[in-house]
């Protein structure tokens, strides 16, 4: 199929995710209502039947993974979406996705935490993203767009990236990206991959049964089907890692900043390059697996790392260990709900400029 | 192991694992247990009165591990 | 001419199941292929297996079959059959996996009406973990987590799931069969066939609970076990129809 581009419509981010299932030709979206992703569940229960899909809430996040799991495993295109203490409901499911090598999308529209937290946004979730939140030895894409048109596009091809490496894949939203609008263009007809799937259960006709699951329970079958499954992993981290540097070819201080924090970063750049500051931004797009090559490769070049997140400290332990504590790496976060402003950042950053000119 | 003119019983005595659903369960007590031990180390299920089967297969409907199959001579 | 009364099952593998001696399971497994087998629907079922003594089932079913977490067999029926209606769905839960940990699953996926066939196998305890109390365990049961005997002033009395489901609207067939006699399990297997067939008609959703022996945790020879499942059991579990909603409409 060619790329025929949709019309430029103004949308918010839930919407627009939303519609960008249904163009990856996702037919399945199960979900339970949690703030502030609910206009992912009121769109789905419009739009799906209208594009002949099937839309279903359930109830609970926890009920709504394992239709995933179902829908996936007779070879189906299926897709959840939650915030924060849904996606925790999740985890477990996830690691059955993954133990079973079954293709899914999940997304995850960021809210304060812990416990029941708050309803604003946040970046809090990195860890139990990465890390995996569930449990076993299993690793997923994680997908971290900056804009509603990054959000649409990314979403798009995690479904391409679901079925490539049969293994879930997580777009991972916040509460401003959810709710802002902007304008976007959703293809209609993108180039999507959904290939052959003959270990799906379709019914037997013509074949020998297949099996969905991930139980062995001779260790040695288990390690082998763990080593197969790292084996998915390390390509994932060959071939999909992606991020963004903007203005870092003669930049000494590097902020680091992935999602809607990385807007703000970047406008707290340009302030920082109008006082004559050599500052540039590296955004990691891809959270997992994370570009730590990349990263590593501008300690060479660079002073200092002021690493910016809406938790209490996340994807800063992944920077220390790209640099390798060869450079100096600080931290600065809001956490429950609460969104920092360009003057903080810029003052921050600027304080580090001082004490290591000073030091 | 040819049981009456008609019926034939055929008992996959490995697969046994002495329950006694069927011993206690025929209509015609056919069946009893082996003097002798299988793999498993039970006393698997043989036919003790061939002769008396009438294919009536409650003995397959009790068992839990599909020991019986069950044929007829059809020669009328 | 010889003419086979009574053959292996097309849909039950030929292999010895790990199932311990007088198990019920070897019986409602044998059941599902039979029926499986006589509906010609074997080359578009698919099962899902649960966590619990049954957990291998793939290994015996003889067609598409599929892993769940604990309890949450209903939902992945649900997403199977919704992405796939053409398929034959059925999920097969113990006594934790159904009543315990997947309770909500199972009452949504019946208030929902999905149009899948439950095999709910209630053996009143929890096999596979080493035989601690189920929802299903009877008052003064002793198990492994009721040493005392289940007291159920203090953890509640057994659980009746067909009749919880019997007052959701959309739940059409829900019926409860004993595996301790000729008679019963032939009774069981109609029950088990009428649910695969409302399925096959789109008639909506079906459970059928199965009172199962369990030799090994009940502390008893097999023998023993059915009279348990007779003297004990079936007086806390009457047997019988609790709802056919088909059979109502078209009366």
């Amino acid at each position: 199929m060619t790329q025929t581009d949709g019309d430029r419509v103004l949308m918010c981010g839930n919407d627009a995710m939303a519609e960008a299932v249904i163009s990856a030709g996702c037919r399945c979206y199960f979900g339970y209502p949690i703030t502030p992703q609910n206009e992912v569940t009121a769109y789905m229960a419009k739009r799906m039947p209208e594009a002949g899909g099937v839309f279903l809430q359930s109830e609970s996040e926890l009920a709504a993974v394992n239709m995933v799991f179902g829908a996936a495993a007779v070879g189906a295109r299926a897709m959840t979406s939650s915030s924060s203490p849904g996606i925790s409901l999740k985890q477990e499911g996830i690691s059955y996705v993954a133990g079973c090598e079954l293709p899914a999308v999940i997304a995850n529209v960021m809210r304060g935490g812990p416990g029941l937290g708050s309803i604003g946004p946040s970046q809090s979730d990195y860890f139990q993203a990465t890390r995996g939140g569930g449990h076993g030895d299993y690793r997923h894409i994680v997908l971290a767009p900056s804009t509603v048109q990054e959000l649409v596009d990314m979403t798009i091809e995690a479904f391409d990236l679901a079925d490539r490496y049969r293994n879930p894949v997580m777009v991972l939203s916040d509460g401003i990206l959810g709710q802002m609008m902007e304008p976007v263009v959703i293809p209609k007809h993108p180039e999507t991959h959904e290939p052959e799937k003959p270990w799906a259960l379709t019914g037997c006709a013509g074949r020998e049964p297949n099996v969905v699951k991930s139980l062995y329970l001779d260790v040695l079958e288990l390690e082998e089907h763990n080593r197969h499954l790292q084996e998915k992993y390390a390509q994932m981290e060959r071939e999909e890692v992606r991020y963004e540097t903007i203005e870092t070819e003669d930049a000494e201080a590097l902020l680091v900043a992935f999602g809607t924090v990385a807007r703000i970063c970047r406008s707290a750049l340009r302030v920082l390059r109008e006082r004559g500051h050599k500052v540039g931004l590296f955004r990691p797009i891809t959270l997992w697996p994370f570009p730590t090559e990349a990263l590593r490769a501008t300690r060479d070049f660079l002073e200092s790392y002021l690493v910016v997140e809406m938790n209490a400290g996340q994807m800063v332990e992944d920077v220390r260990l790209a640099v390798e504590g060869r450079r100096p790496v600080e931290f600065y976060g809001r956490t429950g709900g609460a969104v920092m402003t360009v003057d903080e950042v810029v003052a921050r950053l600027e304080a580090m400029l001082v004490e290591e000119s000073t030091s | 192991m040819k049981t009456s003119t008609v019926v034939e019983l055929k008992i996959r005595s490995e697969w046994c694992k002495s329950c006694g659903y069927c011993v206690v369960t025929c209509p015609e007590e056919v069946l009893a247990f082996s003097d002798e031990l299988n793999a498993r180390g039970v006393h698997p299920v043989v036919a003790a009165h061939p002769e008396k089967c009438t294919g009536c297969r409650t003995c397959v409907i009790v068992c839990p591990d599909v020991v019986f199959e069950v044929f007829k001579n059809d020669s009328d | 001419m010889m003419k086979t009364l009574y053959a292996m099952p097309e849909s039950l593998k030929p292999v010895v199941t790990h199932y311990c001696a007088g198990c019920g399971h070897g019986i409602v497994q044998r059941m599902v292929a039979e029926v499986v087998d006589e509906l010609g629907i074997r080359e578009r079922t698919v099962g899902i297996a649960p966590v619990g003594c049954a957990v291998l089932g793939y290994d015996y079913f003889n067609f598409d079959v599929s892993e769940a977490a604990h309890g949450r067999t209903p939902a992945v029926a649900t997403g199977m059959k919704r992405a796939r209606p053409d398929l034959i769905v059925f999920s097969y839960q113990g006594d934790g996996d159904l009543a315990a940990i997947g309770t909500a699953e199972i009452m949504h996926a019946g208030n929902r009406g999905e149009n899948i066939t439950v095999i709910f196998v209630n053996n009143g305890v929890y096999g596979m973990t080493g035989g601690q109390m189920a929802p299903t365990t009877l008052a003064g049961q002793v198990t492994k987590t009721t040493p005392r005997g289940r007291a159920p002033e203090d953890v509640g009395a057994p659980l009746k799931v067909p009749e919880m489901l019997a007052v959701c609207d959309q739940t059409k067939f829900l019926a409860r069969c004993a595996l301790n006699s000729p008679k019963n399990i032939r009774a069981a297997k109609r029950a088990l066939k009428k649910a695969f067939q409302y399925q096959v008609d789109g008639v909506g959703f079906s459970l059928v609970e199965m009172l199962s022996p369990c030799p090994t945790y009940w502390g008893v020879e097999p023998l023993e076990a059915l009279k348990w499942v007779e003297e004990k059991v079936i007086p806390r579990y009457p047997l019988g129809v609790i709802k056919d909603a088909a059979a109502e409409t078209r009366a």
